[in-house]
């Protein structure tokens, strides 16, 4: 027993800041085309975190244009080059699906203070 | 060295890849000794025949128990024969880890026995579509027919019916080892083996790479 949690050890991240489902995060990305690597931000808001250990992912969604975009992030990737906080977020619930429904001044989420 | 090891499915994780790539890996405890080895003289063919998780003397009866004692090897629950490049390369006792038989990269097939389903029906074990679920059709999961009438007036053998599905000898082909633990005698596998966690698997040299 064990073995398995050794080998994820290696993998798990530990520069990651602590984040919780309603907080907007700026999230900034490897891209690797073709040969060359450059770095593209997301930001966005926590709607949902699941799993744990290396295993873990978080989902960030942001409203572009009026059209909601949402991306899954593996919590401990190598292709995450920073994860920063930008607002805590107070909510009641620890999946926000219910924001897909919500548009404009309806989908914000009250800050944590 | 020999051309495969056996051990046991630990289970699945997943693994990052130097270029940042989430690989999806499986877990397999390894740690072979060897037992026997076949000879061209005595036996009519070569290989070497390893033991796999020990077993307390107590348990073992006693042709097996002579047969491990000649060995100098303690007791196993599994026997199984692999062919090798050079017999006379390995003594029986010897202990087979895996760095001795694969390294990082290898292409190999891994045969288990895979989950048993129990009796299941032909959409589950053949993907036979079924019939409509509504419109007062009363064909909902039936296989349909299964042959013709008065000529050949039987059902073909081989038939795809109803029937016991799953613990069964299953062999995936052309799966690539990705890593290797060699202080927990640990393969990591890429992709899903054949059998529920704890579950023996024997891993070979792909014959198709």
């Amino acid at each position: 027993m064990g073995i398995i949690q050794d080998i994820e050890k290696e993998f798990i991240r530990t520069d990651i800041p602590v984040f919780h489902p309603g907080d907007t995060l700026l999230v900034r990305v490897k891209i690797k085309e073709g040969d060359k690597e450059r770095v593209q931000p997301f930001e966005g808001t926590v709607i949902k975190m699941r799993g744990n250990g290396v295993r873990a992912t978080f989902t960030l969604r942001k409203v572009t244009s009026g059209v909601g975009v949402e991306r899954i992030f593996p919590s401990n990737s190598p292709a995450l080059e920073s994860v920063k906080v930008l607002t805590q977020g107070k909510v009641r619930r620890a999946k926000l699906y219910y924001l897909r429904e919500l548009r404009g001044k309806a989908a914000r989420i009250k800050v944590k203070r | 060295m020999i051309e495969g090891i056996v051990g046991k499915k630990l289970g699945m994780t997943h693994i990052y890849s130097a270029d940042g790539a989430m690989v999806p890996v499986t877990v397999v405890k390894t740690g072979n000794t060897v037992v026997q080895k076949k000879t061209a003289d005595k036996d009519g063919y070569e290989a070497v025949q390893v033991g796999f998780l020990e077993k307390k003397e107590q348990r073992v009866n006693r042709p097996a128990k002579g047969h491990f004692k000649k060995a100098g090897a303690p007791c196993f629950y599994h026997l199984v024969e692999f062919k090798a490049a050079d017999i006379s390369a390995v003594q029986p006792g010897a202990v087979v880890n895996a760095t001795d038989v694969f390294k990082i990269g290898d292409w190999v097939d891994v045969t288990g026995t895979s989950k048993g389903k129990g009796f299941m029906g032909s959409m589950r074990r053949h993907n036979f579509s079924g019939g409509a679920e509504s419109h007062g059709s009363m064909h909902n999961r039936a296989p349909g027919s299964i042959g013709s009438s008065s000529d050949p007036s039987r059902v073909f053998k081989g038939m795809k019916m109803a029937g016991h599905m799953g613990h069964a000898k299953v062999t995936v082909q052309n799966l690539k080892v990705v890593g290797i633990r060699a202080e927990e005698n640990v393969l990591l596998i890429k992709g899903a083996l054949p059998g529920a966690i704890n579950s023996v698997v024997v891993i070979k040299k792909a014959i198709k790479k």
